[in-house]
């Protein structure tokens, strides 16, 4: 049995952590650290990219493996360039909504097409926490944040389809209250060798918390009543969303060199 | 990859020929007028050495796949022309900061913004410096010739690994697309990045004179933390501290300053007693040589300088010369390298010979000397 | 069971933030009266003998501040 001082001990640093109180950051580093540790592959093969924001906080300087925080939505872009550098390499991408899907929308919607082997965790919040609460484009429309104070009036995306419809190998929704769930759809993801691409929806009780006033654990009982694992029900569904087998990027590419008389470096 | 030997190519091929010479091992980009002939045939050749390639959605995309690549463990690079150069300024920044070793090559075409994408112009000479946010140093070189093309490509290889840094080599749609003979030596001296040794563990700072510290890649258990905030010498971020930006800012220049001498590198000729020196660089530079040529020929006492490093600037010799001489810079922009040969030579004695979209014929700069002379 | 079960909560990594007090099924833990060194209301046990070892509270607490120490052979 693993308990969280041993996962603690193996895969965290320098905590206490500077994410607020009740933040699902937290949760999200500690189901990826479960689902690498369940999965029996090398710690210091798995490299973890991440952009900007609070999300982006979770490996960088957190999680115990190599880590590459790097600018505003281009944590793909940068892993991809890491994953087709060193294939033996387990890349996870850990990315906010607004860093994912926003600024770095065009990058996931490529990194998905050519189904490259990123596991890559989008931590939904649904609006720009770290710089104060504006609104994200996975804000509901309506949605009062401080950037739409008479409420968004555009509509909120659903990522996982555009993922899903991009050619991703593997998609799925979770969310902070599905623990168990979570981290089991994690260590699929480093088993699957193509695009994973699993949206996490976790809970900001400083930014969404202060504007609906609602708590941590209040959003996370919201997660419970509000989602379904049943596709015909009403209601946020959470679960596998699509899995494929599709060809994958490096794997192309190494066999291209090799096909040409030459050794990849 | 060819083999030694001596070959009638284009420049940019040249460049990707260069660029498997010093080891490329990792090419991303996206196809851009006038450096697209980078890439194709990269994306033929590449392969055959073992090399990957990558074309990517953008190329923002395309510099960050190169940082990834190059903390993979290989050698890597990306070409471009300005409107993509732009793009890539943000990251080229955080290759800075984060001390990643990279080529980025900009085929200068003539802008602002669109322009004519055929055509040369060095209008990217300051964004090449000072495109990025922040204070930083950066390198580029010049390059004049197809045989520069090759050699130049080589050197910014060896120089990035050397001391850690994006190299940008600073061509133009001129040499780019030139087509004339140059040689592929037998040796080519190549330089690799420096490795961690088993007592280090500060992969971000160093107490070694030459600034650089030692780059271990990604898997080789080292818990690295690769971040473009300010950070720690073990990478730790540490985004409040005084001391932890003014040490790691002020060594991150320190690199590229206190080296200055063994990275500079320019060509002059007659510049010691001179009335006037001719000073360009690029394509531009071929007909200015010439000139000169024909003006001391014809017995008038012209030098002519080029910097083949443009960044750093040579800036002592310059401001030697710019004593003893008067200065004419002939380059194919209004404002390429003018504020700096100006804080090198004074504007007093300087003159300019801007020529936009095509190069002047040797009997063009010629005349230009006569009135400046006369 | 209590001779063989231990929650230790590190005081100081707790946030306070309540979720595990809210999720555990038995309702065993409490925010405590007093402080810890960053003014945090930490969480504590009160009722360990209802412990059902799910171990729902050390998978949700999002600072990795609980730990459920079982020994197999003693319960």
């Amino acid at each position: 049995m693993i308990t969280t001082k041993d996962i603690r001990n193996k895969y965290v640093k320098n905590y206490p952590s500077a994410f607020c109180p009740g933040c699902g950051d937290g949760m999200v580093l500690n189901a990826m650290s479960r689902a690498v540790e369940k999965s029996g592959i090398d710690q210091k093969k798995v490299a973890a990219v991440s952009g900007i924001g609070c999300a982006a906080w979770i490996p960088s300087p957190y999680w115990k493996v190599d880590t590459l925080h790097t600018t505003h939505g281009r944590a793909i872009p940068h892993a991809t360039g890491l994953k087709v550098g060193n294939k033996d390499l387990e890349v996870m991408v850990v990315s906010g909504d607004g860093d994912c899907a926003g600024i770095g929308g065009n990058h996931l919607l490529h990194a998905a097409r050519n189904n490259i082997d990123l596991n890559v965790l989008m931590i939904n919040n649904g609006l720009y926490a770290m710089t104060g609460g504006q609104v994200a484009p996975t804000t509901e429309h309506g949605e009062k944040t401080l950037t739409t104070p008479y409420g968004n009036p555009s509509q909120g995306i659903d990522i996982c389809n555009v993922v899903k419809h991009s050619g991703a190998s593997h998609v799925a929704r979770w969310t902070t209250y599905h623990m168990n769930e979570l981290i089991k759809e994690i260590e699929r993801t480093i088993d699957i060798k193509g695009f994973s691409f699993i949206e996490v929806l976790s809970q900001c009780p400083t930014r969404t918390g202060k504007k609906e006033g609602l708590s941590g654990v209040e959003m996370l009982e919201w997660y419970r009543e509000n989602t379904t694992k049943n596709k015909e029900e009403e209601g946020i569904y959470v679960g596998e969303i699509q899995y494929v087998e599709r060809t994958e990027l490096t794997e192309e590419i190494y066999e291209q060199i090799s096909k040409r008389g030459g050794k990849p470096r | 990859m060819l083999k030694p030997g001596t070959y009638f190519m284009e420049g940019n091929e040249a460049c990707a020929e260069g660029a498997m010479r010093a080891g490329l091992g990792l090419y991303a980009g996206y196809p851009i007028t006038p450096a697209s002939e980078v890439m194709n045939h990269l994306a033929k050749e590449l392969p055959k050495t073992g090399g990957r390639f990558l074309q990517m959605e953008d190329e923002i995309a395309s510099i960050a796949a190169v940082i990834g690549g190059a903390w993979s463990g290989l050698k890597s690079m990306t070409a471009t022309s300005g409107p993509g150069f732009s793009l890539m300024q943000e990251n080229i920044g955080y290759a800075v900061m984060t001390e990643t070793p990279c080529v980025i090559v900009d085929v200068q075409r003539a802008g602002p913004s669109t322009g004519q994408a055929t055509k040369p112009g060095t209008g990217d000479v300051m964004q090449s410096r000072f495109g990025s946010h922040g204070d930083y140093e950066i390198i580029a070189l010049a390059p004049n010739s197809v045989q520069e093309m090759f050699d130049f490509t080589v050197r910014s290889f060896n120089l990035s690994e050397r001391y850690r840094t994006p190299v940008v080599l600073l061509a133009d749609a001129g040499v780019g697309h030139m087509r004339e003979k140059f040689t592929i030596p037998e040796k080519v001296k190549t330089i690799e990045r420096k490795r961690p040794k088993e007592v280090d563990k500060e992969f971000f700072d160093t107490h070694e004179e030459d600034h650089v510290p030692p780059m271990p890649d990604f898997g080789e258990g080292y818990e690295l933390m690769v971040t473009g905030s300010t950070h720690l010498g073990d990478g730790t971020r540490d985004t409040a501290s005084f001391e932890a930006q003014d040490r790691l800012v002020r060594r991150l220049n320190a690199k590229i300053n206190d080296n200055r001498e063994e990275i500079e590198d320019w060509e002059e000729m007659g510049c010691n007693r001179a009335d006037l020196v001719l000073i360009s660089y690029g394509s531009i530079s071929r007909p200015v040589k010439g000139a000169v040529k024909k003006a001391r020929e014809d017995g008038y006492d012209i030098g002519f300088f080029r910097p083949k490093v443009i960044w750093p600037s040579p800036e002592d010799r310059m401001k030697e010369i710019g004593k003893n001489s008067e200065v004419m810079l002939v380059e194919l922009s209004l404002q390429g390298y003018r504020m700096e040969v100006e804080r090198c030579v004074g504007s007093e004695n300087l003159y300019i010979f801007d020529i936009l979209n095509s190069l002047p014929t040797i009997e063009q700069v010629y005349e230009k000397i006569m009135e400046v002379i006369e | 069971m209590a001779d063989c079960l231990n929650i230790k909560i590190d005081r100081d990594l707790c946030t306070g933030c309540g979720i595990c007090i809210r999720f555990c099924p038995k309702d065993i833990l409490e925010p405590s009266e007093d402080l810890n060194q960053y003014g945090n209301y930490y969480a504590k046990v009160v009722d360990l003998d209802s412990c059902i070892v799910c171990r729902r509270c050390e998978l949700f607490c999002p600072d990795f501040a609980i730990t459920v120490e079982k020994e197999e052979e003693k319960c």
